[in-house]
């Protein structure tokens, strides 16, 4: 067997691979991904959302690049067509989901304490504190960071990152393994752009296919409702997507009837 | 600085295994960690020592190895070497690639001692308390 990575492991060659060594140990060759315990429950996580055709987008972003001015702008224009529920990570108050919460929309607060990101054991008992029956659209928002929400799999269906053109263009390839991620990326606050001279948006294009990635790049200005358009847009029809995936959804049951794990 | 919780995420791992041997000791555990993984193997490194304690690793070594970053480009079908910021191909300059190898966040190998073998850095880490004597 291959001695250097274990890749062709066997029940029947197991004994071969656990073998006694000389010094008195014994090698277990485990190749098991250190983030498979969230994993597992990030798709538990999605499966109870689809069980309740809930589509549920991760937001990312720096602190400040305007995730939650967002949200509301989203709120007032789709509040009407689709029903909106939030969860809301910082490290610490209330403040972001008593904002969502004064415009009726329900809202979980996740405090994380001194936690740079969300996982998706926290993201599991926020979905219990929410009535999903009364929610299509749920947008999560994570931690204002670049780096460490990129590494967990909360059980999102897609990933929407937001880079605010008051940062530099030049971010997704400071911080690969984030922009990698996206499934869409949001150029936010983009009214600034007649104002300000060094961000280049073709650089950021470039930086981003760079990664390898064809993501698509569109501009918002949550205080300006015209420049939500291209959003809404693809709000809406990722909705209608995950609507049309969700008529042939059939949860992996093995026979039985689905039956949501308790908090 | 998320390693501390992936650091326990792979101690729950290592304290499973241990426990289906016997409640063995760990003496070494060997990680596979990409560049483009988000995991910092230094920042990885320092958590272990102190997440290790009261264990069975609280003795153990912790290996990390690295992967160089490939792709595979979509248009051309060749297999470069790349950089976490530029994962374009090699060859045709495209940037229609798959990434094959770069964001490995693997648990590798446990090795476990034998029952009765006494771990070879028992008293890593704390000096034993040493009484001298002056001769007269």
């Amino acid at each position: 067997m291959c001695e250097t990575c274990g890749c062709n492991l066997t029940a029947g060659n197991l004994h071969i691979a656990q073998a006694h060594r000389k010094d008195g140990t014994t090698a277990v060759e485990v190749l098991k991904d250190l983030m498979s315990d969230n994993d597992q429950q990030a798709a538990h996580n999605r499966e109870h959302l689809d069980s309740h055709g809930v589509l549920a987008i991760n937001l990312m972003s720096s602190p400040g690049a305007g995730k939650t001015a967002l949200l509301e702008a989203t709120i007032e224009a789709l509040g009407k067509d689709l029903r909106i529920g939030v969860i809301e990570g910082d490290l610490e108050t209330e403040n972001d989901a008593a904002r969502i919460r004064s415009h009726g929309i329900p809202a979980v607060q996740i405090t994380t304490g001194s936690a740079c990101h969300l996982d998706a054991h926290l993201i599991h008992r926020a979905l219990h504190a929410l009535d999903l029956d009364s929610i299509d659209l749920l947008f999560i928002e994570n931690v204002g960071n670049l780096v460490c929400p990129a590494s967990f799999d909360l059980g999102q269906h897609r990933n929407v990152v937001l880079l605010s053109v008051t940062e530099g263009d030049d971010k997704p390839a400071k911080y690969p393994v984030m922009f990698r991620a996206a499934d869409l990326l949001v150029l936010s606050k983009a009214d600034l752009l007649d104002v300000l001279d060094d961000f280049d948006t073709a650089a950021a294009e470039r930086a981003l296919r760079a990664l390898g990635r064809d993501t698509p790049i569109i501009r918002t200005a949550a205080r300006r409702q015209t420049d939500l358009d291209s959003w809404l847009s693809w709000l809406r029809e990722n909705s209608e997507a995950h609507r049309e995936e969700r008529r042939h959804f059939r949860p992996v049951t093995n026979g039985r009837p689905f039956e949501p794990l308790r908090p | 600085m998320h390693e501390l919780a992936v650091c326990q995420a792979l101690l729950n791992q290592v304290h499973t295994i241990a426990a289906e041997h016997a409640d063995a000791d760990v003496s070494r555990i060997t990680l596979c960690v990409g560049p483009l993984s988000g995991v910092v193997p230094e920042f990885l490194e320092r958590a272990f020592y102190l997440a290790r304690a009261g264990g069975p690793a609280a003795h153990a070594e912790l290996v990390i190895e690295s992967s160089g970053v490939r792709v595979r480009c979509r248009s051309c079908g060749v297999e470069t070497e790349a950089t976490p910021a530029r994962l374009i191909c090699g060859v045709c300059g495209d940037y229609h690639t798959d990434l094959l190898d770069g964001d490995q966040l693997v648990l590798k190998r446990v090795e476990l001692l034998q029952p009765g073998v006494i771990p070879p850095n028992k008293s890593a880490g704390v000096q034993p308390c040493v009484k001298h004597v002056d001769a007269i």
